[in-house]
């Protein structure tokens, strides 16, 4: 049961503390809690409880090989740069709640208006606005400017639609004075708070003398919510139900999941994997130090090792070696990987390129956390309206009463025959041209003589537009009563009631009466679905429905419109039904579309409006090559079937026959649904060998089935195709299907601009949102924005492959340079007793972890391996990202391997050139360092593949810095390392002993690497020598031929009885692609494209003799 | 998010237009050098015929070291003990025994004639100054000023002497003092040993206070190894110094002192060894070393043979990639190898 809350208007005296003030706080920390809750969430992760951990560990000087500094230094810093950003972002949320607290509005007190703070408004007080003043709490109206009660608010700031709404006062305020507005009294009895900014079902019931003792519906057009702005309208006053953070727009913040990429999940399996590791090579180096201690330690008598020790002794060495060893697992990692990731996403805010020229929207990433995964996506799930196409609505063709207009020029407004029909004031279409001017909810502005149009609806307004252009003017709107000029002569209407759209009814009507006749008319518009059926009896349907299914091949929507007049008592019967329903507090959406069921029916059909949609630029193109680099691609639309198909083909989702092949899933049974299920199976499981296109189609009824009680079947099916065209989904179905698609284990990206997309969005990897005409909730709601479809093709195979490979090296470089200076403290231990001796003093441990080997890797984020042009022209490359192929476990053995390697080399080398003689301490550390900080550099350099000067800066500066530093620090006196650096310098023997490291550890480095790169090459290697080497680059546009035919050849006549084509395709390999597509990524990294090269060569030499 | 925030947000968007700058564009002009086998081979032949005689004339500077090398503490002990066992204890039960004459006198010869300054080491081997116990066990502050004498908390064990007084200087590392003293000459002429300046300037000037004097050093118990003289101050204790330098390895040359006269080929060098120091406990070597020095240090082969042995592997790589290249030429960027099969993912 819903909790309630009675609001009692304008009454200072009554109990209103039961709710808070209006004060906005939108802020995690005050400035008492800040540090501990801070600290505890940033503990709460597990490698930082860990490095925690260490870190007092190191605070027992028995065990701790180096000053506790090297290890409490980089762990404040870190923990110290995560919470001044937590604490700048909170103090930006602090400011602009106060500045919203702090706002000035006029509220009612004591019957006299009083000019308050925004945050010392109490629920039950009346708020006046005035014109372009921002709501700062949930009002219900009671009065406006307008005598008729309404006014017009933007409600961008909530949900991003920047069209002007009207709201209306209850009808029980109606007429009301306006000085007896300070003074009126009642109570509004409402749901408790919640974030449903479409609903807001109340009750209004005020108090005497005011007449109205009837209780009196309230809905969310009663209400001006929190952030929008009063607009049009002089001025507007309101109770305060919903205050403080209680508001609808209050209820609805909050912080959605923290998204993980793959990227980052392998590289916490990577470091639990280094974690068992050092698990294991501190028992064995704590056993084996400790049998040394026994057997050895014992007899040398300048050691002192007591005989008997305390209890813990046993421990003492193993937990030495644990903090010798805790710098396998990088403490800089997480710092520099939220350093490079915020930077891809500024890289992306910041790309001229993905500029939308029209509006000027840049391209934006609100979430910076998840760059990589864009370079792995594996299924793109899309919108269809707006995200496809422009969602510019333009009126091309009409069918009504058995003609059709448009069909021969493509467009309505020009054909003779409609100005014609128009001019002769043929009765059919004037009546149609009428229901396409009013039944609506479009609000005409008039400005300097022109009228504009305020729309929610493209599709309205287009309808409205193409009215006015056939004479038929929808001039004027105040408050009822609707203005339409038809060739200079006024008609009049009353509107009685609107029967809004709902997604689930799918049609809209309104009741009006004829201010002349006084007849009452109800005029629906809709889809055919939900218009068609309930034509009266007798009226013939099937020319409609022909038109409707000719329309909708051509890619365009289809309205159907109707109207019936009313009875008077019919009207008041159903009118008191619906004020009931819409009185209701529970379930009232529901029974309010039962109620207006029973209005529409018995139709007159007038006619079927066609609605052009343009696709956006550059889609079709997008879509190929997207499809080209492996990605999979679904489309989840409301639309209809046919339509849907239609703008599938055109945009290169599927080709046409006979390249292509649709699969139809529809059926309103269960049985149905499951013979279709299983034939499309079936042919999928064969035909998925041979390179067809092989697509389904499914309808929303038939997916719910589906979901329902074939899941599994469905999941085969949704893993098996490649491309999937969903029809007539609902948004919760859409969510539904990226859920399916995640749980096969596949990257999923949602692109979409409407609000129906919000929770597809959401839900899926990655969300791409669309700043389109829709508003800009999907774009709130997203991770990224963009302002066309078409750049999405450069936020993938540009932004997301670069920060694929980028995060790829600079995570298993971190490792790598960690693990370097661990084995060799390791193989030290073997010649210091096992005793647990760092050979690396403190300083210069801290130091190497998080400045000499952080600064050369973090300006490999401007690191290319190929250009943006190859990556584009070839955008296959891109399955180097999604199988994972850069960062995985065995490329991750490669660089241990590498670090074991050079660990050898290093320490090798110095102890044998730094032996007897020179074996100082100081001196052997600092020639192993130097050694650590050399290789690296040149393994930054060796894996970087473009040079820019920061790169050349940062890998040879570091280098140079590295000496400058450690001379500084040897010109303390106070350091223990004392004039070392200085002594190194000036002896040969540690410049050759440098270089030899140097050209031992990276010969063969260079070796392995040329060998692989010439003879063993990747895709992306070829290509690399392709690109620069200039020469074969542009011919392989040609190599690769042509599979498409062209795209402008669709032949939509094969589509027309899909369900009749039984084309089963003979199998040319029997295995099964899901199997390999899924091993692809972990398997043997050569079979693979030894055989795949074999293959395709053969492939381009017949291609090239063609 | 607070109220308001969309309106300022969408505004902000447009004002927020960067100005065109090749970093944000991610275009900084950029130099792609790709492995081509030119290049590689090149590199491989260039480290080759540069590594090689680089390491001939370290090789060759080596071999011009003239390093006599003698180790004397099995043979400065007679032992007449049978087993292998008996023999250890025997040993330990000599050199623990203060009352023993433990001079041993050798005779070595020159094999080269040596030039001066000719270096006189001490060689430990096995003796592990790296332990942890051993090289935390010291307090630098202590050694350097004497307001410092109380700072022995590092120093465990050897902080205190008996009577809870702080032992300075304190530590391990410094009760372990080297106490062997060698004495050279030639045909009965006495080669003097300047022991001056063996130690870093810096530990003189810096890290050794020249005010701190030795202070109930060697009081306890357990005598490790030399006594210091009280009145000197530590920074003249070189001795101290050198030893205090701990070394990175088990084995380990510390300077002794230096001869400042030339010895010439197949002198007989008369050397009286004070056997003090008890490596028989966990039978480490003492070695007495002479030996001269050149522009890479002591005697040390493995930079040489280190560098031949790279220059040389470098070198076969260049030929074998050579031949690779001639007997199996593969053209980069061969579209040959770039062509896509259809659809890579569903392969």
């Amino acid at each position: 049961m819903k909790m309630r809350r009675c609001v009692y208007i304008n009454d200072d005296n009554l109990a209103q503390d039961l709710y808070c003030d209006n004060r906005i706080s939108n802020r995690k920390y005050t400035i008492w809690n800040f540090l501990p809750k801070n600290l505890w969430e940033q503990f709460s992760r597990l490698m930082n409880q860990y490095f925690l951990l260490i870190a007092c560990l190191q605070l027992w000087p028995l065990i701790t090989p180096v000053n506790p500094v090297s290890t409490w230094g980089p762990l404040i810093f870190i923990f110290a740069v995560s919470a001044t950003k937590e604490a700048c972002d909170d103090y930006n949320r602090y400011i602009s709640d106060k500045k919203a607290n702090e706002k000035e509005v006029w509220i009612v007190r004591q019957g006299i208006k009083k000019l308050i703070q925004a945050q010392d408004i109490k629920v039950g007080n009346i708020v006046w606005l005035r014109e372009n003043d921002e709501a700062p709490c949930d009002l219900v109206l009671l009065g406006t400017a307008d005598p008729l009660g309404t006014c017009y608010v933007e409600t961008a700031a909530l949900d991003g639609e920047t069209d002007l709404k009207t709201r209306v006062i209850p009808s029980a305020c109606m007429g009301m004075d306006f000085e007896l507005l300070h003074k009126i009294k009642g109570v509004i009895e409402c749901p408790s708070p919640d974030k449903d900014i479409r609903r807001c079902d109340a009750n209004m019931r005020l108090f005497p003398p005011f007449i109205d003792n009837d209780v009196c519906p309230l809905t969310i057009k009663n209400t001006i919510l929190q952030s929008c702005y009063l607009r049009n309208t002089e001025w507007a006053c309101g109770v305060a139900v919903y205050t403080g953070n209680e508001t609808k727009l209050g209820m609805s913040r909050g912080v959605p999941e923290p998204k993980l990429t793959a990227v980052d999940a392998m590289i916490d399996r990577l470091t639990g994997a280094i974690f068992v590791f050092q698990i294991v090579v501190v028992i064995v180096l704590g056993i084996a130090g400790n049998v040394w201690k026994d057997t050895e330690a014992r007899q040398q008598w300048y050691v002192q090792y007591p005989t008997e020790g305390p209890w813990y002794e046993l421990l003492v060495i193993p937990l030495r070696f644990e903090l010798l060893c805790s710098i396998m697992i990088p403490i800089s990692i997480k710092v520099s990987l939220d350093l490079v990731k915020s930077l891809y996403a500024k890289f992306i805010d910041w790309d001229d390129k993905m500029v939308d020229l029209e509006t000027g929207t840049r391209s934006h990433a609100t979430n910076t956390a998840i760059s990589e995964d864009l370079g792995q996506v594996e299924y793109i799930l899309t919108d269809k309206t707006g995200t496809l196409t422009e969602n510019k609505m333009v009126f091309r063709r009409c069918c009504i009463s058995g003609s059709c207009y448009g069909n021969e020029t493509g467009d309505a407004l020009t054909d003779e025959k409609m100005l014609n029909a128009v001019s002769s004031g043929s009765p059919d279409v004037m009546q149609f041209l009428k229901v396409m001017a009013i039944c609506n909810t479009v609000i005409p502005v008039k400005s300097s003589g022109a009228i504009s149009y305020k729309a929610q609806s493209q599709d309205e307004e287009a309808l409205v537009r193409a009215a006015a252009q056939l004479l038929m003017v929808f001039e004027n709107k105040s408050g009822n009563i609707v203005d339409i000029n038809f060739n200079s002569s006024l008609i009049q209407y009353e509107v009685l009631d609107i029967l809004e759209f709902t997604s689930d009814r799918k049609r809209m009507s309104i009741v009006l009466k004829d201010c002349q006749s006084g007849k009452i008319l109800l005029m629906s518009k809709g889809a055919d679905e939900s218009i068609l059926p309930y034509a009266r009896a007798g009226q013939q349907i099937r020319t409609f429905a022909e038109a409707v299914e000719q329309y909708a091949q051509l890619g365009l929507r289809t309205l159907c419109l109707a109207w019936r007049e009313l009875g008077d008592d019919e009207y008041q019967e159903w009118a008191s039904m619906f004020n009931e329903a819409n009185s209701t507090l529970v379930d009232r959406e529901w029974r309010v579309a039962e109620v207006c069921q029973r209005l529409e029916h018995g139709f007159d059909i007038l006619g079927v409006a066609a609605i052009e949609d343009r696709l956006q630029d550059g889609v079709p193109e997008t879509i190929e090559t997207l499809r080209k680099a492996g990605i999979n691609f679904w489309m989840l639309t409301g639309d209809k079937q046919s339509t849907a198909i239609q703008i599938a083909l055109s945009c290169n989702f599927v080709s046409p026959e006979p390249k292509g092949q649709l699969l139809i899933i529809n059926g309103k049974t269960e049985d149905e649904v499951c013979r279709n299920l299983e034939r499309v199976l079936l042919t999928m499981r064969i035909a998925d060998a041979e390179p067809k296109d092989i697509a389904f189609v499914v309808d929303g009824w038939a997916l719910e089935i589906a979901l329902k009680h074939y899941s599994k079947a469905f999941t085969e099916l949704a893993v098996l195709s490649r491309t999937a065209i969903c029809c007539r989904v609902t948004p919760s179905q859409k969510a539904q299907l990226v859920e399916l698609l995640k749980s096969c284990d596949y990257r999923t990206l949602a692109i979409g601009d409407g609000g129906n997309d919000v929770r597809m969005i959401q839900q899926a990897d990655i969300g791409v949102g669309i700043s389109g005409r829709e508003g800009l909730q999907a774009a709130r709601a997203a991770d990224y924005s963009i302002g066309k479809f078409r750049f999405l093709k450069r936020l993938i195979l540009v932004h997301g492959r670069y920060s694929y490979n980028r995060t790829a090296f600079l995570s298993q470089y971190s490792f790598y340079k960690s693990l370097l200076i661990c084995f060799i403290q390791i193989f030290f231990s073997f010649i210091s007793g096992i005793s647990g001796t760092s050979l690396f003093n403190s300083v210069s441990l801290m130091a190497y972890n998080v400045f000499y080997t952080s600064v050369p890797v973090l300006v490999h984020v401007l690191d290319k391996d190929l250009g943006e042009k190859t990556v584009m022209q070839h955008p296959q490359i891109l399955f180097y990202c999604q199988a994972g192929r850069l960062l995985n476990p065995s490329t991750f053995a490669g660089w241990f391997g590498r670090s074991l390697f050079h660990a050898i080399v290093v320490f090798g080398i110095t102890i044998h050139s730094y032996a007897l003689e020179k074996s100082e301490m100081e001196e052997v550390s600092m020639v192993a360092l130097s050694g650590c900080i050399w290789l690296q550099a040149f393994v930054v350099a060796i894996e970087t593949n473009s040079f820019t000067v920061l790169q050349h800066l940062a890998i040879w500066g570091n280098l140079v810095a590295f000496y400058v530093i450690n001379w500084i620090v040897s010109a303390l006196p106070s350091s223990g390392m004392y004039t070392i650096m200085f002594r190194l310098c000036r002896q040969p023997s540690y410049w050759c002993t440098i270089i030899v490291i140097v050209a031992a550890g990276m010969g063969p480095v260079l070796a392995l690497k040329y060998f692989r790169y010439t003879y063993r090459s990747s895709k992306i290697n070829s290509l690399q020598q392709a690109e620069r080497l200039g020469g074969p680059i542009l011919s392989l546009g040609n190599i690769e031929p042509q599979l498409r035919p062209l795209e402008k050849d669709l032949s939509p006549l094969s589509l027309l009885q899909p369900r009749n084509r039984n084309s089963v395709c003979e199998p040319l390999l029997s295995e099964s692609p899901s199997a390999t597509r899924r091993s692809v990524g972990t398997g043997a990294p050569f079979d693979f494209f030894q055989s795949q090269s074999r293959l395709s060569s053969i492939y381009s030499r017949n291609s090239k003799d063609n | 998010m607070s109220s308001g925030d969309g309106v300022s947000q969408s505004s902000s968007k447009k004002s927020k237009k960067p100005r065109y700058s090749r970093f944000t564009q991610q275009e900084l002009p950029a130099c792609k050098p790709i492995l081509t086998p030119g290049l590689v081979i090149s590199t491989f032949i260039f480290i080759g015929i540069t590594f090689i005689p680089i390491g001939l004339s370290s090789l060759s500077a080596s071999d011009a070291v003239v390093e006599i090398v003698h180790r004397y503490d099995e043979v400065c002990i007679s032992s007449n003990a049978n087993d292998d066992e008996a023999a250890h204890f025997a040993r330990i039960g000599y050199i623990q025994d203060d009352r023993t004459n433990k001079t041993c006198t050798r005779t070595l010869n020159v094999p080269k004639k040596m030039k001066q300054p000719i270096f006189v080491y001490y060689q430990l081997d096995d003796f592990y100054q790296n332990h942890r116990r051993y090289v935390k066990s010291r307090s630098d502050e202590q050694y350097k000023s004497p307001e410092n004498e109380q700072k022995t908390k590092t120093c465990e064990p050897e902080a205190f002497n008996d009577d809870r007084k702080p032992i300075v200087p304190c530590g391990l590392v410094a009760w372990s003092l080297f106490n062997d003293t060698y004495t050279i000459s030639i045909n009965g002429n006495t080669i003097p040993i300047n022991k001056k300046d063996i130690a870093w300037r810096s530990d003189r000037t810096h890290k050794f206070g020249s005010n701190v004097y030795p202070k109930n050093f060697q009081t306890r118990g357990l005598i490790g190894g030399a006594k210091l003289n009280e009145s000197i101050p530590l920074s003249e204790q070189e001795d101290l110094l050198v030893w205090m330098r701990t070394a990175a390895l088990p084995n380990f040359r510390k300077l002794y002192g230096r001869i400042e006269t030339d010895l010439e080929a197949n002198d007989k060098i008369t050397v009286v060894i004070q056997n003090n120091y008890n490596t028989y406990s966990f039978d480490g070597k003492k070695n007495l070393v002479i030996s001269t020095t050149t522009w890479i240090g002591g005697k040390n082969d493995f930079l040489g043979k280190i560098y031949i042995t790279v220059g040389g592997i470098c070198l076969f790589l260049a030929i074998a990639f050579i031949l690779v290249y001639l007997l199996k030429p593969r053209p980069l960027g061969d579209p040959a190898y770039l062509s896509w099969n259809k659809d890579p993912a569903s392969y």
